[in-house]
């Protein structure tokens, strides 16, 4: 008989839903689940978090997660693969195992994978190109704050091998947590880069969750999708040919349907035809797509090539602050108000001669989003003003918030709402490294053990 | 017509690039919107919002079209002044474009 595997998908991001997660470990008869949680910039803030405290630093829900998630284990052991380690998975796993002891699972094996983190190879860099702007690493001098590389699924696929049960990993490509399991499954080596781009494609369609099960997606009256407040996440059967098919539990919300497959097959690709990853370059261009029965879509014809032998690595460096300030005006001339609310914040800019990096003004309802892209051709009714500056230090950032707020007594008619943020800016850019300079390892707590 | 009439979009984004896609909702489309949705088309589209640079790759067998669109996101989603720093919502500038 033909083997094949079911993974399912318990979160997209960071803060994502634990409910349809707990479904799927319930009723997805799931031999793995996967939690992708890690945003390119999440690992430099969370490096920011262990710096000042050194047991932190993994994904701040973890806790909340892994509460959830050991009660429904005992009944359904479904192993667990996640980049919920962020900065420092080794804490996270004992962090895991606690909660395992907790909830009387003493065995559960628990590997962390470490090795992710370069910050200490950067000096060796100092000249490489940043790829975003052709700038050099140099160039961003002692405001670096962190350096991960994106590692493969290797790892993964050993910790599996010596019997893990629970894997939390730092920075790990994401399409390579379903990869990691696969390769040990189906026993498959690391230079079948065929197979290898078949497990990263079908990685690629569930990293993002309820975004392949209709979420990212809805258009009432064009492409309508039911009970959005109750999302299933996918579940992914993968095939010893390669072959995928997803699903979605029966009785959830959510649509799973080609159009909704198709969108996030492509969602974040640049080339198609050459998906980078650590682990293989995927190629898409061959992918077809069809319509099963019962809400189920298969995907085929993924194929790869040998990977670059190079890492990309997100540096995280502080770049300065952010101040925003916003208002609200309405009705009749609320286009006009706005805009000469506009003129006088300029104006005090002038005056009390701020300086700033960067400044935008946007009226949203207007402008925010597309520029004078479209044109209106109805006034809103309501417009809210938006001005925000990129500032070297906090005190100049927030200025703009002051500026806005004095728009109440000092600006035109009706200015309501006045509100005001204020965040540092913790920044990325990248470069390539040999991948030959990182050596991942693994770090195991529980088993019964410590 | 409209280009969102026929077709559906979804924006993704690397840095400070745009990703979008269009895929029709009929196959039969496909060649219409190859011929149309063209990289001078998108960047003219896109130059409101700072694009310099398009490129579209094509994906005949699922009827879509994949557009990286360069210098969209001011500077980067990680530092952006812009109020949609991701520019999650730009799939719906795309699809205003005119189809004839």
């Amino acid at each position: 008989m033909m083997k094949s595997i079911r993974i399912g998908s318990g979160a997209g991001y960071a803060g994502d839903r634990i409910e349809p997660a707990i479904d799927i470990i319930k009723y997805g008869d799931l031999d793995y689940i996967i939690f992708e949680c890690l945003a390119e910039r999440t690992i430099a803030l969370a490096q920011k978090e262990k710096l000042e405290n050194p047991d932190k630093g993994y994904n701040n829900l973890l806790e909340y997660r892994m509460e959830k998630i050991m009660p429904v284990l005992q009944a359904h052991p479904v192993k667990i693969i996640t980049n919920m380690g962020a900065a420092n998975p080794t804490s996270a796993a004992e962090k895991i195992y606690e909660i395992a002891k907790k909830h009387d699972l003493p065995h559960l094996k628990i590997a962390a994978i470490e090795g992710d983190n370069v910050l200490k190879n950067l000096p060796d860099y100092q000249n490489e190109t940043i790829l975003e702007n052709g700038n050099t690493v140099q160039m961003l001098g002692d405001s670096i704050i962190s350096a991960n590389a994106y590692i493969g699924a290797k790892q993964i696929t050993e910790a599996l091998a010596s019997g893990a049960d629970i894997i939390v990993t730092g920075r790990v490509a994401d399409p390579s947590l379903v990869t990691g399991p696969i390769m040990y499954e189906f026993g498959k080596s690391y230079d079948d880069y065929d197979f290898l781009g078949k497990s990263i494609v079908a990685g690629h369609l569930i990293e993002c969750s309820g975004q392949v099960t209709g979420g990212y997606f809805a258009v009432p009256g064009k492409k309508d999708v039911p009970e959005l407040w109750n999302l299933g996440f996918p579940i992914l059967t993968f095939k010893d040919n390669g072959d995928i098919e997803l699903e979605k539990l029966p009785g959830t919300g959510g649509i799973l349907n080609t159009a909704t497959v198709k969108e996030q097959l492509l969602y974040e690709i640049q080339d198609p035809a050459n998906y980078l990853t650590p682990d293989v370059i995927a190629d898409f261009t061959k992918i077809t797509v069809h319509q099963m029965e019962n809400e189920r879509v298969s995907v085929r014809g993924a194929t790869g090539k040998k990977p670059t032998g190079k890492y990309k690595v997100s540096i995280g460096f502080l770049d300065g602050w952010i101040g925003e300030g916003e208002i609200s005006y309405g009705g009749r001339s609320a286009l006009e108000r706005a805009k000469l609310s506009s003129e006088i914040v300029k104006k005090r800019m002038e005056i009390l001669q701020l300086k700033f990096k960067e400044v935008r003004f946007d009226l949203i309802g207007v402008n925010s989003l597309f520029g004078n892209a479209l044109l209106n051709e109805n006034e809103p009714i309501e417009i809210r003003l938006r001005i925000s500056a990129i500032a070297n230090t906090e005190a100049e950032a927030a200025k703009i918030g002051q500026e806005v707020e004095t728009l109440y007594t000092n600006g035109p008619a009706g200015g309501g709402g006045a509100r005001s943020y204020l965040r540092k800016i913790v920044a990325i850019n990248s470069i390539l490294i040999s991948a030959e300079v990182i050596s991942p390892r693994i770090i195991w707590r529980g088993g019964n053990g410590v | 017509m409209k280009l969102y009439d026929i077709a559906h979009s979804r924006t993704g984004d690397k840095g400070d690039i745009s990703t979008i896609s269009i895929i029709a909702y009929n196959p039969d489309d496909y060649p219409m919107i190859l011929e149309q949705i063209t990289e001078e088309k998108v960047l003219s589209q896109f130059k409101a919002i700072g694009a310099t640079k398009v490129t579209r790759y094509e994906l005949p067998l699922i009827h879509a079209l994949n557009f990286v669109i360069e210098n969209t996101l001011g500077g980067g989603v990680t530092r952006s002044l812009a109020l949609d720093s991701h520019g999650k919502a730009l799939s719906f500038l795309i699809l205003e474009l005119d189809i004839i």
